[in-house]
């Protein structure tokens, strides 16, 4: 195959940025999108005029979250239910022209060219996005509260989520509300993490727009470009969770 | 004698580690809060270490390569956790975890650390799902378990096939709790790049901020190595594009023995290489074994018709297949351990029944599970004769419940649909059991450096079980450090904070900066890809699943001609003080260029045939296990621990003899 690629070029934070042009040829269809990044990677090195294109990748088996790439105006790409890693050129049709930006979001500020900076993320989790309890090895056992399996199921596809940042990419407010419920979720959803969760939904929120993201309108692109397809009815539970927690005198 | 001690405790195995915590120094909580405690990498081990010191009260810095310590790749592992609970009722035990553990490792572990794995793998599952981990449930929302390789119990508890990322978010939040108190300081995208000793013992870190560039400084009283494995040393592996050796290479070369580079496990289902863009090969959960067949044609004139597309696999009947595993090994058939599948596969593909046009894959075939769970669904729907189609509807959905992602992702990588057709499998290297040199505390040969999780050599001998690496990270971070390390910091309550303006520390700046420099400033002009790569195919034809004299003899005079290449003519775009991913890279191959060659030097040594190490000179010559792997336990019942001597080349070995008190050794048979 033979691509034109309009890559988002910037040297650093401070930069402007903007677009350059590259041409490849020699593309297979079996490749990974990262993959012919690699290749194109090889071929600025081996021109040895410009640096190449710094972009975030790791387990390339789209699980660890970090590849996060807005391609023709989408987070991670045309395909459904995968990471850009997972994105197959065979998606692609020959002499096609791609455009690849970096997730834009006032929350994840660019570091250079496709890699931002998603410690926003982290920093949700820091206010709550956990059940306090410490290491002991003498917690009770671990059959002792049975979970209703339908529970379990959706805590666990709530769990799913690998934090990569395509909902807020994909969102017109930049906002993070599928993510962040979806962590509220998974708790809500169990057993062990219902003792804190008023005080945890009202946490975790409150820090979400202490990072500047926007607020949801219930459109719904987050969930269709999520790599993980998490549900909006995690949103819908949040909502619920935070309406009881706010007006609850416990919280 | 050995300058090795391994300092296992005395008494009955199984009394060792109770007595042992009974007696270990501990440290006040007044005095927790003086003491310093530098954690590298935030996999399982690294995770779950950072977590467990700072509730305890010790100030833990802890650094990952990644922009999160969510995004260790302990994410990426999918079939599960082994834990002696016995909550099926098949006979489980501590003994038998452990009993079966050694046996899988080859008998090349150390009996006392395997046991208190054993010992504190039921805890595991009690702290995770009090951390809210969603595992896998049955309709009485008790816990479900399904079974792996080389066992015959079912122990592994699961949560689809995520169940390392599940037990990695529960590190993680356990972490988050901890960040948020301020007693772990987070450092994102930075890579350690050397260790500073002050009188003999470990006490800090050279960082390398990723983003600025900036070396940063960091002391501690102590030091926890847990950065995982080193399987990228093969370039192609279903380690992350990041994974790499050097935290631990950097602590070897200033001391830390390197212990049985060697073993490594080559896993057999991973989905077959395509071409040579390729830059890593995913892997398909072992717990696809559980429910697939293995098969390759009998016939030669099919597995030609099958590469031209002329037949297809779902055209030949049940006795034109050769289902290898189940004919070979009829008592533990599709479920023998990794290292015996992995070799049969390759011995089906070197004798021509590979079935892709790269003559290296097998299937892994869903069918018969498909019509298996089918029919027993239909009974409970009270469908008494149930149509093919129903059948093969309902099969599909059980399955679909138990690996729906996996499936998805053979999908999405392969383009063909593994609900129609069998799966292509061929082994990968997956995870190496070698690994720093620890004692039963987890330190190294460094005083005050630790080694836990996959980066540490101890629990899993030559080859490791599935679901024992989830089990071995969680164990070392929650529940073995957390004792050990308060014994050795006992000692350091008076200490106070260790300053880094010391002429120990610039040194080891200084160094780092040197070895950064020589790197921009080279004029070169080849990728460190090239060098990875070919790196890579070295160790790959001759240091991967089967092992010769020739081979590894000419393997290391081939790494010694790569290192000397690499250092003249890689090239390194950009500078120093910048995000720079190919500066990471150069410094990272650059340490597996030096581990690759101690690797081949360990595997030549050992002149037997043990778990992950096969060599060709010592296989059964005849009878009924003929071909199959032969130990050696007369000459090599021992740990070869290799240290550092400044020249790459001249590696000096100690051995660490192995005893077996608990366990008889027999040669280890699946048949």
């Amino acid at each position: 195959m033979k691509l034109t690629l309009k890559i988002w070029r910037q040297k650093n934070a401070d930069d402007k940025g903007g677009i350059q042009t590259y041409p490849i040829d020699n593309v297979s269809e079996h490749m990974s999108f990262l993959e012919m990044m690699d290749v194109l990677n090889e071929q600025i090195i081996a021109e040895g005029k410009e640096n190449p294109i710094a972009f975030d990748h790791d387990c390339r088996e789209g699980i660890c979250g970090s590849c996060s790439m807005h391609i023709n105006g989408e987070p991670h790409g045309p395909d459904r239910g995968v990471t850009t890693c997972q994105l197959h050129m065979r998606k692609f049709n020959d002499g096609e022209t791609i455009y690849i930006e970096p997730f834009r979001a006032k929350g994840f500020p660019v570091i250079k060219d496709l890699v931002v900076d998603r410690k926003a993320f982290d920093r949700i989790q820091h206010a709550g996005g956990f059940i306090s309890v410490p290491t002991s090895g003498n917690t009770q056992d671990a059959n002792a509260i049975p979970v209703p399996k339908i529970d379990a199921d959706n805590a666990f596809d709530a769990a799913t989520c690998i934090g990569c940042g395509a909902c807020v990419a994909a969102c017109k407010n930049a906002s993070a509300m599928l993510f962040v419920s979806a962590k509220v979720s998974q708790f809500s959803l169990l057993p062990q993490g219902k003792v804190e969760a008023n005080k945890r939904v009202l946490h975790m929120v409150e820090q979400m727009d202490k990072e500047g993201f926007g607020n949801c309108t219930n459109t719904g692109a987050c969930s269709i470009e999520c790599p993980k397809e998490i549900s909006l009815e995690n949103i819908a539970r949040m909502n619920r969770d935070y309406l009881k927690a706010s007006v609850s005198s416990e919280a | 004698m050995s300058v090795l001690d391994a300092k296992i405790p005395d008494g009955p195995i199984k009394d060792k580690w109770t007595n042992y915590k009974n007696h270990i120094n501990l440290v006040a909580p007044a005095n927790k809060r003086l003491i310093d405690v530098i954690v590298v990498g935030t996999g399982l081990a690294g995770g779950s270490a950072s977590a467990s010191l700072a509730e305890m009260g010790y100030n833990v810095k802890a650094f990952c390569f990644q922009d999160s310590p969510r995004r260790a790749h302990s994410i990426a592992a999918q079939g599960g956790i082994n834990a002696a609970k016995n909550y099926q009722n098949d006979g489980d035990s501590v003994f038998r975890l452990f009993y079966d553990t050694v046996k899988g490792g080859d008998y090349r572990s150390r009996e006392a650390n395997v046991y208190r794995l054993a010992e504190v793998s039921a805890n595991i599952i009690d702290q995770c799902v009090a951390q809210g981990v969603p595992f896998a449930r049955d309709y009485g929302g008790l816990l479900d378990n399904r079974s792996f390789g080389g066992v015959l119990v079912s122990r592994t508890f699961y949560a689809k096939g995520q169940t390392g990322q599940q037990l990695l978010l529960g590190a993680y939040s356990a972490m988050n709790r901890q960040i948020g108190k301020g007693k772990i300081k987070m450092y994102n995208r930075h890579e350690m790049l050397e260790l500073v000793k002050v009188d003999g013992k470990a006490r800090g870190i050279i960082a390398r901020n990723m983003i600025t560039g900036e070396l940063e400084k960091h002391s501690a009283h102590a030091v926890v190595i847990a950065s995982g494995g080193y399987g990228n040393v093969f370039f192609l592996s279903t380690n992350a594009m990041g994974s790499n050796v050097t935290a631990a290479w950097q602590i070897h070369k200033k001391g830390a023995y390197f212990a049985n580079p060697c073993y490594t496990q080559i896993h057999p289902t991973c989905i077959p290489r395509s071409g040579d863009y390729q830059s890593k090969l995913t892997l398909m959960s072992e717990s696809l074994r559980n429910d697939g067949r293995i098969w390759v044609p009998k016939n030669i004139e099919d597995v030609m018709a099958i590469r031209k597309g002329t037949k297809k696999p779902t055209d030949l009947s049940a006795d034109e297949r050769d289902y290898y595993l189940e004919r070979r090994y009829p008592a533990f058939g599709n479920l023998v351990p990794r290292d015996v599948a992995s070799r049969a596969a390759k011995e089906r593909c070197d004798a021509g029944h590979g079935v892709n046009h790269t003559g290296e894959a097998v299937y892994l075939d869903f069918a018969s599970a498909f019509v298996r769970y089918g029919k027993e669904e239909a009974l409970i729907n009270g469908e008494e004769s149930p149509s093919e189609d129903l059948i093969l509807k309902l099969g599909r959905a059980v399955i679909k419940n138990k690996y729906g992602n996996l499936f998805q992702m053979y999908e999405k990588i392969t383009d063909e649909n593994p609900y129609n057709t069998p799966m292509m499998i061929y082994p990968a290297v997956h995870y190496t059991m070698g690994g720093v040199w620890v004692d039963y505390n987890l330190m190294t040969t460094i005083p005050g450096c630790y080694a836990a999780g996959e980066a540490n050599f101890s629990d899993h001998g030559a080859n490791r079980l599935g679901a024992s690496a989830l089990m071995q990270g969680l164990a070392d971070g929650y529940f073995v450090l957390p004792y050990t390390i308060g014994d050795y910091l006992s000692h350091d309550i008076r200490t106070g904070e260790i300053p880094t303006d010391t002429p120990e520390f610039d040194e080891a700046e200084k160094a780092v900066r040197g070895r950064l420099k020589k790197f921009i400033n080279n004029k070169g002009s080849k990728s460190v890809d090239y060098f990875h790569r070919k790196l890579g195919k070295v160790m790959w034809d001759k240091a991967g699943m089967s092992r010769n004299a020739e081979g590894l003899t000419a393997a290391i005079a081939e790494i010694q001609e790569i290192r000397e290449d690499f250092h003249k003519n890689v090239f390194v775009p950009g500078g120093m003080d910048e995000l720079n991913p190919e500066l990471e890279k150069v410094m990272r191959v650059s340490d597996f260029i030096e581990l690759g060659e101690l690797f081949a030097h360990d595997a030549l040594q050992r002149v037997e045939s043990c778990g992950g190490h096969f060599r060709e000179e010592s296989a059964e010559l005849d009878g009924p296990q003929k071909g199959e792997a032969k130990r050696d336990d007369i000459n090599f019942a021992h740990v070869s621990a290799w240290e550092w001597t400044g020249d790459p080349s001249k590696p000096v070995l100690h051995k660490e003899q192995l005893t077996f008190n608990d366990i008889k050794l027999v040669q280890r048979s699946y048949k």
